[in-house]
């Protein structure tokens, strides 16, 4: 007797959920697509709406790079090359050459770690499509540019404390869930947020 | 058709030889008839499913080709004619080239007994269902012919599976196509759509709960045998990388496709005229052209009202194991396919013209799990959010 209501409790097990299965599609084909149609026919460019510290194709300033070479060291694959030299008549550090091989990189973002200025950043930029490999290499040195002279003491340059304070209030607002100052924090995150410079005058 | 040749040959103008006038307009007429009808049916129903899944899975589908994405079906086969015609190294290259030409046909020649209307249909033999049923079992020579001649364990696989798959439910099929014929007493087609009338209650999927069972498995297994999804073991991708098309590319690779959408339409039409009541409509009209007109929408809109079922089916269920597909062909569908038969003739043999209170009963049943389906799909749009809502084209 097990075997034939077995039998049978198949039976109404298989129609049920094909029944059921069959009502969740049908209400799925009356309900809007989720789709996002990059790269056209979007409300916004899809570089807009990625999250802040999105590891994207490299960027240098080159007005803040030292000429450390504190990120060449960095990279586990040797994907930075730079050249710097003393220009023998002022003295002063030259960078004749800065290329990010783009092709090699594995946006492990270790290379900006160490960087003393941030000068090396990741940007939200992520489409390096392009028909050689040569094109993807990134030189950001045209002519030969004066390395940038850190003053003393422990906040250098006024670019960089827009960039330190938004990473800070980033963390503030979203990496310190619970704590009690969440809405103070999120106030001041906003604040910071709109105004990236507020740091200058600190 | 017979007249118009007749009349041609009557004006001189092809000489005097009628035979072989006769098999060029037929040839010519056929070749249009396929390129202009069955060829682009294929390819539209392969941008509706794309699409049709596509909303399934709230996504978009092809929509960047002509408006909304129509022209997509073009595209693809200019790419397909474009791609280059690979056989394989010490596979069997007559074989090989014969085999998407074979799955084609099986495609092409139900067409010849497709009963469009009251006389629109090619050629109403006597065995018509018989013979719509033997022609589509030919896919099974083309797909193992492609899987044997590939000289790959994938395709051979793929076409071992097929074979096992098309073989098992034809019985079944077979078996639920009985009960109409036992109570029409016909196996032409047009004879089993005249034992029907136009209201639902008169087609013979309501005729009796057996018919309606029969109805129902013969619809899967049509689509057992059309190789569609839950059955599409033949090519797998998952498992079986394309399975027997694994080997195949360009127009050959595509041609399997067509004629898995165009089978779509002989599976939809198969159960439309034996259980939907074919191209039945009411005698509004003595216009014998209107009329058919009016049994060509009717057929048409039953039939791809079916293919809609097809796709949608296609979209919700995942593909079944083998051991599963045979235990659901051999333990389920033989056995109560056997009892069908049975019990429609022990129907036929005490209301042997049919119950036409039990007709309103199958009815009644059939709204009331259309509304209890109604309800749930509304609970489940309901759990959904609220700005999703009906928003349909992108
Ligand atoms: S992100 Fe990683 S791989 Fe890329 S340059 Fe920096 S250190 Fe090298
Ligand atoms: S980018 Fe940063 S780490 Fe690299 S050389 Fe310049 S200052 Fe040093």
């Amino acid at each position: 007797m097990t075997g034939v209501s077995a039998y049978v409790q198949n039976i109404k097990q298989t129609v049920s959920t094909i029944f059921e299965g069959m009502a969740i599609t049908a209400s799925h084909f009356m309900r809007k697509p989720y789709t996002v149609q990059y790269p056209d026919r979007m409300a916004v460019r899809v570089q807009d709406t990625l999250p802040f510290r999105y590891r994207g194709i490299l960027e240098v300033d080159l007005e803040i790079c030292t000429g450390c070479l504190a990120c060449e060291r960095a990279c586990p694959i040797d994907c930075i090359t730079i050249v710097a030299d003393k220009d023998p008549v002022t003295k002063q550090l030259l960078l004749s050459q800065f290329d990010i091989d783009i092709a090699k990189c594995m946006y492990c973002g270790l290379c900006s770690e160490p960087c003393p200025t941030g000068s090396i950043h990741h940007t939200t930029e992520f489409e390096g499509a392009d028909y050689s490999l040569e094109s993807l290499i990134r030189r950001f040195v045209k002519d030969p540019v004066i390395a940038y002279k850190p003053k003393k003491g422990p906040e250098t340059d006024p670019r960089i404390a827009p960039i330190l304070n938004r990473g800070m209030a980033y963390l503030d607002q979203w990496a310190i869930p619970g704590s009690d100052k969440d809405a103070a924090n999120k106030a001041a995150a906003d604040k910071a947020l709109d105004q990236p410079d507020a740091g200058d005058a600190a | 058709m017979e007249t118009l040749i007749h009349n041609l040959v009557a004006a001189g103008t092809f000489g005097t030889n009628s035979s072989l006038v006769a098999a060029l307009v037929i040839f010519v007429l056929s070749a249009v008839v396929f390129l202009g009808v069955a060829f682009p049916f294929a390819g539209i129903v392969s941008w509706v499913e794309r699409r049709v899944w596509a909303r399934i899975q709230s996504r978009v589908g092809p929509n960047r080709v002509g408006p909304n994405g129509f022209l997509q079906w073009l595209a693809d086969g200019v790419k397909h004619v474009c791609k280059e015609d690979i056989v394989p190294d010490d596979s069997d290259a007559t074989l090989f080239k014969i085999a998407p030409y074979l799955v084609v046909l099986a495609f092409v020649l139900p067409w010849a007994v497709m009963p469009f209307s009251s006389s629109l249909i090619l050629a109403d033999l006597n065995v018509g269902i018989l013979y719509m049923t033997s022609v589509t079992a030919l896919t099974v020579v083309g797909v193992l012919m492609a899987g044997w001649a590939s000289n790959d364990k994938w395709s051979l696989i793929g076409g071992i599976r097929s074979a096992a798959q098309i073989v098992s439910y034809e019985i079944p099929a077979g078996l639920s196509i009985f009960p109409i014929v036992l109570m029409t007493g016909t196996l032409s087609m047009q004879g089993i759509i005249k034992g029907q009338g136009w209201a639902p209650q008169h087609w013979f999927i309501f005729a009796n709960p057996f018919t309606f069972i029969a109805a129902n498995i013969l619809y899967v297994s049509a689509l057992a045998e059309g190789n569609r999804t839950p059955f599409d073991l033949p090519e797998a991708e998952s498992e079986l990388v394309a399975g027997f098309a694994t080997e195949y590319s360009g127009m050959r690779y595509l041609f399997f496709f067509m004629a898995e959408w165009g089978n779509l339409f002989i599976i939809g039409a198969i159960i439309t005229a034996l259980f939907l009541g074919g191209w039945q409509f009411p005698h509004v009209t003595k216009n014998p052209v209107l009329m058919n007109v009016l049994e060509l929408i009717t057929f048409n809109v039953k039939v791809l009202a079916l293919v809609f079922v097809s796709m949608w089916v296609r979209g919700t269920l995942p593909r079944v194991r083998i051991d599963q597909l045979m235990s659901v062909c051999w333990k389920y569908f033989v056995p109560i396919a056997f009892i069908n038969m049975i019990g429609t003739a022990i129907w036929v043999a005490i209301w042997p013209d049919g119950n036409a209170f039990m007709g309103y009963i199958m009815l009644a049943g059939a709204i009331v799990v259309a509304v209890i389906f109604i309800q749930r799909v509304i609970f489940y749009l309901r759990r959904s959010r609220m700005e999703m809502y009906f928003k349909p084209t992108i």
